[in-house]
């Protein structure tokens, strides 16, 4: 059903630490292969070794440069995955019913054998979390990997999402974001965890950790002032070089 | 937005379809036998050759009929409802205005509701998506709905009515393009918001895309292409869809001046239409550094 609920009993979803992503991409290579092993038709590949590579994946991992006036500029790691929106406008727009939002959990899924591609959902996504598969021509998107995490033929260790299992630098949480004493809703809580685009309304569940202040250049090294090297002022030589060359 | 030649030509042609079929089962003109039928057949042809061309943008058309099934949430689906009621009835106008020369005026008044009330959904399809600024606009709806009902009063030869309507929609066009030019930035979503990394657009930068080659999400949502055209092509777009026919109409009625003003219209409409999709810019682009 294309509706969404009017309130779910959890709201599972992850939380992603901008500070400790370091960028490897190992949650996207697990992504990509768990899914391509179990639950629903495999995260397909064109030209897999051409010219032109392209494929469908659940998680990307972007980098951007942040230069505050004031601050280091700095990189950030972004990984992006679907945010399981509580106000999920690719479900409400799927006319086949294809696409849902869970009841008992919240999270957003597509029933494969019932979409027919028009990609209608993957336009109402603002964080292009839906991709259509290029050879099954059905849309993919993260299940929150629904077949691990209540999969009691895994190790505990092992019933999380595929991406939070994988990440070297434990930049992923999973949990229920419902629960205000859940562990990842106390981080998200304690660390100022924030919506993307909040603006579009879409209340999204997961939450992204911002980078912790990095520390200011003037306080790293106390014999700097010792080795202020250049005065701003020329004098001597080059005083009489510099008022040569402006001469001439 | 990719603009994919199955939803132009759906969206042109059915849009021009259904206005037809509405004035014909409102009973302009009111003619039967013959004169009726190839009226009706044109409707018909182009309202259904648009929506058979949707189908070809879908990666699964054969579960298509599912699409029936979630009216009370998608758009998709309340025009897939209404294309069949506004079909179904105009079918009936019809047949009892070609072969037994009879007006059903209730059905033709329903058939001419549930038309125009197809091409209201089909614009509440873009309308809706906040993710495109430029589509999310009540101007959306009111652009498709007069371009259906000028291009209809084209189509059923109602002259007197087709030239202001045609005037006014290539008002309504350029207003919409004023507006649209400055949804994106009106709406407020930047690289900022979408990555909540600082308060200030302008400092923040795509560094790294996550892969070399391109995605899905490119293709159908950052396409460029022929965008450094656009001012040119809303000049030809313009002139083609409503200068030209009103020309046309305007001098001495002969069969050969109106079916110029239709060949014009209809191949200015799919300018415009084209203009709509690939000018159109998905705020995922911001993610890419793309718009």
């Amino acid at each position: 059903m294309t509706l969404l609920p009017e309130r779910t009993e959890k709201k599972l979803g992850l939380v992603i630490d901008l500070d400790t992503c370091v960028g490897c991409h190992a949650c996207v290579v697990s992504c990509k292969g768990w899914n391509t092993e179990n639950y629903g038709a495999p995260l397909s590949d064109e030209n897999a070794f051409g010219a032109n590579p392209v494929g469908s994946f659940l998680n990307r991992i972007h980098s951007y440069e942040v230069s505050p006036a004031d601050k280091p500029a700095h990189l950030v790691h972004f990984p992006k995955s679907c945010l399981h929106c509580e106000n999920a406008p690719c479900v409400t727009v799927c006319p086949t019913g294809a696409s849902y939002k869970r009841v008992e959990d919240g999270i957003v899924l597509v029933n494969e054998s019932d979409c027919i591609g028009c990609g209608l959902c993957a336009w109402a996504c603002p964080y292009g979390a839906r991709e259509m598969d290029p050879v099954e021509k059905v849309m993919k998107k993260c299940t929150l990997c629904v077949d691990r995490i209540y999969n009691e033929n895994l190790p505990e260790e092992d019933q999380v999402p595929s991406c939070v299992r994988t990440c070297p630098a434990g930049a992923r949480h999973f949990g229920d974001l419902g629960d205000p004493n859940s562990d990842v809703s106390i981080l998200v809580e304690e660390r100022g965890g924030t919506d993307l685009m909040p603006e579009q309304g879409t209340l999204p569940v997961n939450k992204y950790l911002p980078p912790r202040p990095k520390n200011q250049m003037d306080d790293t090294d106390i014999l700097a002032p010792y080795l202020e090297p250049i005065a701003d002022e020329p004098d001597g030589f080059f005083k009489w070089l510099d008022k040569t060359l402006d001469g001439i | 937005m990719h603009p994919a030649p199955s939803v132009i030509i759906f969206t042109t042609l059915s849009g021009l379809g259904f206005g037809l079929l509405a004035f014909l089962c409102l009973g302009y003109p009111s003619a039967g036998g013959i004169v009726g039928f190839i009226f009706f057949a044109i409707g018909f042809g182009l309202a259904i050759g648009g929506l058979l061309s949707s189908t070809f943008h879908l990666g699964h058309p054969e579960r298509a009929i599912k699409a029936f099934s979630q009216w009370k949430s998608s758009w998709l689906s309340r025009e897939a409802w209404l294309s069949l009621f506004a079909l179904t009835l105009s079918g009936i106008y019809a047949l009892g205005r070609i072969f037994f020369d009879i007006d059903l005026t209730i059905i033709g008044f329903l058939s001419a509701f549930f038309c125009i009330a197809t091409v209201f959904a089909t614009s509440m399809i873009y309308a809706q998506l906040k993710t495109v600024p430029r589509w999310n606009s009540r101007i959306t709806p009111i652009t498709f709905l007069i371009f259906s009902i000028a291009g209809g009063a084209l189509l059923a030869g109602q002259i007197s009515m087709a030239l202001p309507l045609l005037a006014l929609s290539g008002v309504i066009q350029i207003v919409s393009w004023i507006s649209g030019d400055k949804a994106f930035a009106k709406s407020g979503t930047n690289l900022a918001t979408a990555t909540r990394l600082t308060s200030n657009s302008n400092e923040i930068r795509s560094f790294e895309s996550p892969h070399t080659g391109t995605n899905y999400l490119l293709q159908e949502f950052a396409y460029k292409v022929g965008r450094k055209h656009g001012a040119k092509l809303r000049i030809i777009g313009i002139i083609l869809a409503f200068g030209m026919p009103i020309i046309f109409l305007s001098i001495p009625f002969s069969h050969l001046m109106a079916l110029l003003a239709v060949i014009s219209h209809i191949v200015g409409i799919f300018v415009i239409r084209w203009l709509f999709f690939a000018q159109a810019e998905h705020v995922v682009g911001l993610y890419y550094g793309k718009r």
